[in-house]
């Protein structure tokens, strides 16, 4: 069988070594526009390429056996420290990789005017760029905690260097090591808690050799405390990257500084690593403390849902509210995740997809608004009166503002309501009181999306912007697909929900504490 | 007397290879001072040296297979090679050759690290006449070979007196070679002299050390003395001596390691001394000290865990809190330094305090991660200091031929630039030595897919399996702290605008983003400030502060070497990334060399 997820995380490996390292080779010392301008068509071309992969990947998966990982490859790596290269994906995986592949192709298209036209930098940036995308499909493929891990960490490098290095705002450079420092800090403490979990599994009896994989290390009882303690510190590695209240404040100086487009790869896919994390490793690998925590999660998942929304509304710059925004949808996801419920977890998969199209369109349609302001201001005040100079951007930007607001119709709609109806009837004690809190964030997303919306778009157009261009056909390009796509699953949810409910009822089998899990230790101890 | 016969020992030359191969070059390398003519006398020498280090590995290597089915003893005990002590002698064999070809580099205008003569002044015409008649310090190249030779035998001894001899070997030319700076000639030598004064004190703890041990076992021999403590030696009234022998030899090692609070030396001397001498010092000496830390310790423990275990537990105790007061100096005092080279001599304090960690497992893999940590940290060692030696300042002066220095292309290059804020922009400047210099600070830091995480994984592996769990998380809290200084350096080097780059790029920017504009000017004139200040503060930095006066400008610069440097940094890139994403082959190579606990 062809290895296709092995072949799409190698295929803009070898777009990043071919663009990018040619560009160090070139001092900057000749005039700012050397070169013949091939980064950005071949970065696109890669991407593009992967796209197609992804295309054969989704045909060669069988959605009937969605909950199964599937399309697996498992090599040995490091078999001293028993590291395997293990690759394969369920249903949520695959839709989380075809977000990330996606999402690349349109992003460099967006930014095809950025980052001026100095070759060099362009071949760095757009390398940059495919390295992280191949790190993004690695990370949701990976079924070893250790490959997981360092694709965890190693992420971060080409992150750190798209934020620093390309960003627009003043503030960049700090807001990347903040961003590393929290990144990192989590991580480490995650790196203690993998160390732990080899040993427990190697003297519960793992295969030294294979020590580090899930499918093994699932079937291990780790005993109370130290499930606990390891669940804390994969959960805080988890909770920094989702963000969620209290370690999320270096998600908005990203989000403020870094251009839109890496804040869509960041925010709308690098991120989905810290919810995809607890759903297919903190729950399988510690059921008990899974559900032992279950209420504080609940609880800081509402409050980020309310915070967040809060902090939205008060915000003055616009790539900033779109950065607070997405601190409520985690907080949707995280909660839909401890809920315990195959419509809760189902609903939050199905928006881990819809918050990275529906964010990503916000996101990319607020940079090109601020590309077309004079200044290139982020300030939501100097802008009004836009909807009659450019119509078309001001529908998009509604489109991708009403989907962040849950419009019935539209894919966002759904997967929040299954969230809010799995948390009524969620297991953890007091979790529907906790849903009904979770309620008035949908009303706040309306107050921050519909006052930007009039802020910007309505009354009479600011001086200095009556004649704005609107979208041009680059751009409706990069727009169409997310609206498209919102749509579609809006209209026709079931398309991705075959791919998320069949996982979903198995990771609430998981946790369900009492008889299944006896039979998989039963089954662990019988090898 | 009846032995009055000389029956000559069985030695097994093989065995003893490497170490002839190095020190017997070394020998040599004293003649060709003596008989070769001037003008062949460097090139000489460093093929000599470069021949005598790659063949000494190439021993090792031979002897490996045989060594690991059956670790020997040759001279009574005078070197035992297990393999690690034979994995330690490799790794200082290759480390060291990195070093050299680093050492032996020269700038296009033909100048060294080194002083041609003791009183000429760096960058005058006198200075120049004599390195042209032939004035050189080619004396270095036998010096570095004799304390690569010592460095191997203090690796792989079992003998407390070899070791103390071994130890002098190493150290005595690392004294010499710190004076030799052709540059910031005083600090050099107050370098030296530091280094020199602390060091006796610390041989002289480790003799008496041996002394005390002799006085209670009645041999200074570890295996033996670890027989006897098995073989039920009286403990009662006398394990003071043991107690108090063993802590003063590990005195003596940890300050070699540059372990807190035997660390006081390590900064100064590692910025005063020149800066290829620094980076061999810093990864070799560490090597073989650490090397022979794991032998002292593992040997003695086995004889004590059978006697008194809590003996053990207190000596183990000593080396936990030794690590973590490491570490924790190491970091915090690392992050608020303002010069590279003091950086880098932090970084290597907390890399001592990270290796004890997994020492203090005391269990027999530490022994292979140990290896695999001194590799990666010894790589990334030589390849920063040799990136450092790149990086200088230069003085550009309209008509600069009439400069009484050698004139390179365009201007007189000086000394290095080691001041922090001097490394911005570096990026634009040479995007591949940045990127080399990157990659070492990521391997340090321990990222995944550089060299260094493997070796941490280790590490904290060691000390978990040794069931100190708690010193594992100290040490992952520390790597934090320690990331945020590297860090700290990457975003000057790679984000920041230089001080003395022209306005090209302020353009560019401002057609992206204008609103960035102004922050920028703000960033670079608080870097101005702080290089000022510093200057004021400290007797380290020498000419930092960037005059732009219309009669003469100093600005950073890389040099281009004549190659060896750039060969080494490049080895050591491309190594610190192969062990970082492949590392199998070397992790089982050093795998073998835990096979053999004692």
């Amino acid at each position: 069988m062809f290895p296709w997820l092995t072949a799409l995380i190698a295929w803009p490996l070898v777009g990043a070594a071919l663009v990018g390292l040619s560009a160090l080779g070139r001092s900057r010392t000749g005039p700012a526009s050397a070169g013949v301008g091939l980064a950005r068509p071949l970065a696109l071309l890669f991407s593009l390429v992967e796209v197609a992969l992804l295309v054969g990947a989704f045909a060669a998966f069988d959605t009937g056996a969605a909950a199964e990982h599937q399309l697996g490859a498992t090599y040995a790596w490091i078999p001293q420290i028993g590291v395997s290269y293990a690759v394969a994906v369920d249903g949520v995986g695959l839709l989380l990789v075809a977000l990330a592949v996606v999402l690349v192709p349109l992003v460099l298209l967006a930014a095809w005017k950025e980052q001026g036209r100095d070759e060099v930098r362009l071949r760095r940036f757009v390398g940059l760029v495919l390295l992280l995308e191949a790190f993004m499909v690695a990370v949701f493929c990976a079924r070893d905690v250790f490959l997981f891990y360092v694709l965890f960490e190693a992420m971060l490098i080409p992150a750190y260097f798209l934020i620093g290095g390309f960003g627009q705002g003043a503030g960049r450079r700090k807001a990347a090591v903040k961003f590393l420092m929290f990144s990192l800090g989590g991580g480490l403490i995650m790196l203690a808690a993998v160390i732990a979990l080899y040993f427990l599994g190697v003297s519960a009896g793992v295969d030294p050799s294979r020590a580090f994989l899930v499918d093994e290390l699932v079937a291990v009882d780790l005993g109370t405390t130290a499930e606990r303690l390891m669940f804390v510190g994969f959960f805080i590695a988890f909770a920094i990257k989702a963000p969620m209240v209290p370690v999320h404040s270096w998600l908005p100086d990203v989000a403020g500084n870094a251009t839109p487009g890496t804040s869509t790869l960041l925010i709308c896919v690098l991120d989905k690593v810290g919810t995809f994390g607890m759903l297919t490793l903190c729950l399988p690998l510690f059921p008990e403390a899974s559900r032992w925590a279950a209420p504080l999660v609940i609880a800081l998942a509402v409050i980020s849902v309310l915070y967040g929304a809060i902090m939205a509304i008060m915000q003055t710059d616009l790539l900033r509210l779109v950065g607070w925004t997405s601190v409520s949808h985690f907080g949707f996801i995280i909660l839909g995740i401890f809920t315990f419920t195959p419509l809760g977890t189902a609903g939050s998969s199905f928006m881990m997809l819809n918050h990275g199209l529906a964010t990503g369109a916000l996101f990319l349609v607020a940079g090109f608004l601020v590309s077309r302001h004079p200044e290139k201001s982020q300030k939501i005040a100097d802008y009004s009166g836009l909807r009659s100079v450019t119509p078309v951007l001001a529908g998009t930007f509604l489109v991708a503002g009403l989907a962040t607001l849950s419009l019935p119709g539209l894919a966002t709609f759904v997967s929040e309501i299954m969230v809010l109806v799995g948390a009524f009837g969620g297991s953890p004690a007091g979790s529907a009181g906790w849903a009904i809190a979770a309620v008035p964030g949908v009303v706040l997303a309306a107050v921050y999306v519909l006052l930007t919306y009039q802020k910007i778009f309505t009354g009479a157009p600011a001086a200095g912007l009556e004649a704005l261009p609107d979208l041009r056909l680059r751009e409706r390009v990069v727009a169409a697909p997310l609206v498209v796509g919102l749509l579609v699953l809006g209209l026709v949810p079931g398309l991705a929900l075959t791919y998320v409910d069949a996982p979903a009822e198995q990771s609430v089998a998981l946790t369900t504490v009492d008889e299944p899990a006896d039979d998989a230790t039963q089954m662990g101890s019988d090898q | 007397m009846i032995e009055s016969e000389f029956v000559p020992p069985e030695i097994d030359w093989l065995a003893l290879a490497p170490l002839i191969v190095v020190l017997g070059a070394g020998v040599v390398g004293v003649l060709i001072e003596a008989f070769v003519p001037a003008k062949a006398r460097r090139a000489t020498q460093i093929v000599l040296t470069l021949a005598a280090l790659a063949g000494g590995f190439a021993f090792v290597a031979v002897l490996w297979p045989q060594i690991v089915a059956q670790p020997v003893q040759v001279l009574g005990g005078s070197l035992t090679l297990t393999p690690f002590a034979l994995g330690a002698q490799g790794i200082i064999a290759v480390l060291a050759f990195l070093g050299v070809l680093v050492v032996a580099d020269r700038t296009a205008t033909g100048q060294d690290a080194f002083a041609p003569t003791a009183s000429a002044v760096p960058g005058t015409s006198y200075e120049d006449l004599a390195r042209r008649s032939g004035l050189e310090q080619t004396e270095i190249y036998p010096l570095l070979l004799f304390a690569a030779g010592g460095m191997m035998l203090f690796a792989s001894t079992d003998d407390l007196i070899v070791m103390f001899i071994a130890l002098e070997v190493l150290s005595l030319p690392l004294y010499v070679l710190c004076a030799t700076a052709r540059r910031r000639r005083l600090l050099s030598q107050e370098a030296a002299a530091k280094y020199f004064l602390l060091g006796a004190f610390a041989s002289a703890l480790f003799i008496f050390g041996v002394a005390l041990i002799y006085g209670f076992a009645g041999t200074v021999r570890l295996l033996e003395i670890a027989q006897r403590l098995q073989q039920g030696l009286p403990l009662e009234g006398m394990s003071v001596l043991l107690v108090a022998g063993v802590l003063l030899v590990v005195v003596g090692l940890l300050f070699k390691v540059g372990a807190v609070p035997f660390h006081a030396w390590t900064p100064d001397v590692y910025t005063g001394a020149p800066t290829p001498i620094t980076g061999f010092m810093a990864a070799c000496t560490k090597v073989a000290a650490v090397a022979a830390l794991v032998q002292v310790l593992y040997r003695v423990s086995i004889g004590v865990q059978a006697v008194d275990p809590e003996i053990m537990r207190q000596l183990q105790m000593v080396i936990v809190v030794v690590a973590v007061l490491t570490m924790a100096v190491g970091t915090v005092v690392g992050s608020v330094q303002t010069d590279v080279k003091r950086l880098l001599a932090y970084s290597s304090i907390a890399h001592a305090g990270f290796l004890l960690v997994g020492v203090a497992g005391f269990n027999a893999q530490v022994q292979s991660s140990t290896l695999f940590y001194l590799i990666a940290y010894g790589i990334a060692t030589i390849g920063a200091f040799g990136v450092v030696t790149l990086v200088r300042e230069r003085r550009v002066t309209p008509g600069a031929g009439e400069h009484n220095g050698p004139v390179g292309d365009d201007g007189v290059v000086l000394g290095e630039a080691t001041e922090i804020a001097q490394w911005a922009g570096l990026g634009r400047k040479a995007p591949w030595l940045t990127a080399a210099f990157a990659l070492f600070l990521l391997s340090m830091a321990g990222i995944p897919l550089t060299a260094g995480f493997i070796a941490k994984f280790g590490a904290f592996t060691g000390a978990t399996t040794g069931g100190l769990w708690w010193l594992a998380v100290l040490g992952v809290l520390a790597s934090v702290v320690a990331v945020a200084f590297y860090l700290r350096l990457l975003v000057v080097m790679v984000f920041q605008r230089a001080q003395d780059d022209p306005a090209e790029p302020q353009v560019k920017l401002a057609e992206a983003t204008p609103g960035a504009a102004p922050g920028e000017a703000e960033v670079s004139t608080s870097g101005a400030v702080s290089t000022g200040a510093t200057t004021g503060a400290g007797a380290t930095a020498t000419l930092t502060t960037v005059q732009v006066t219309t009669a003469q400008r100093i600005e950073v610069t890389v040099v281009r070497s004549r190659g060896p440097a750039a060969v080494a940094i490049a080895v050591c890139a491309l190594a610190t990334v192969i062990l970082g994403v492949f590392p199998s082959p070397v992790l089982a190579l050093v795998e073998q060399a835990s096979k053999f606990v004692p």
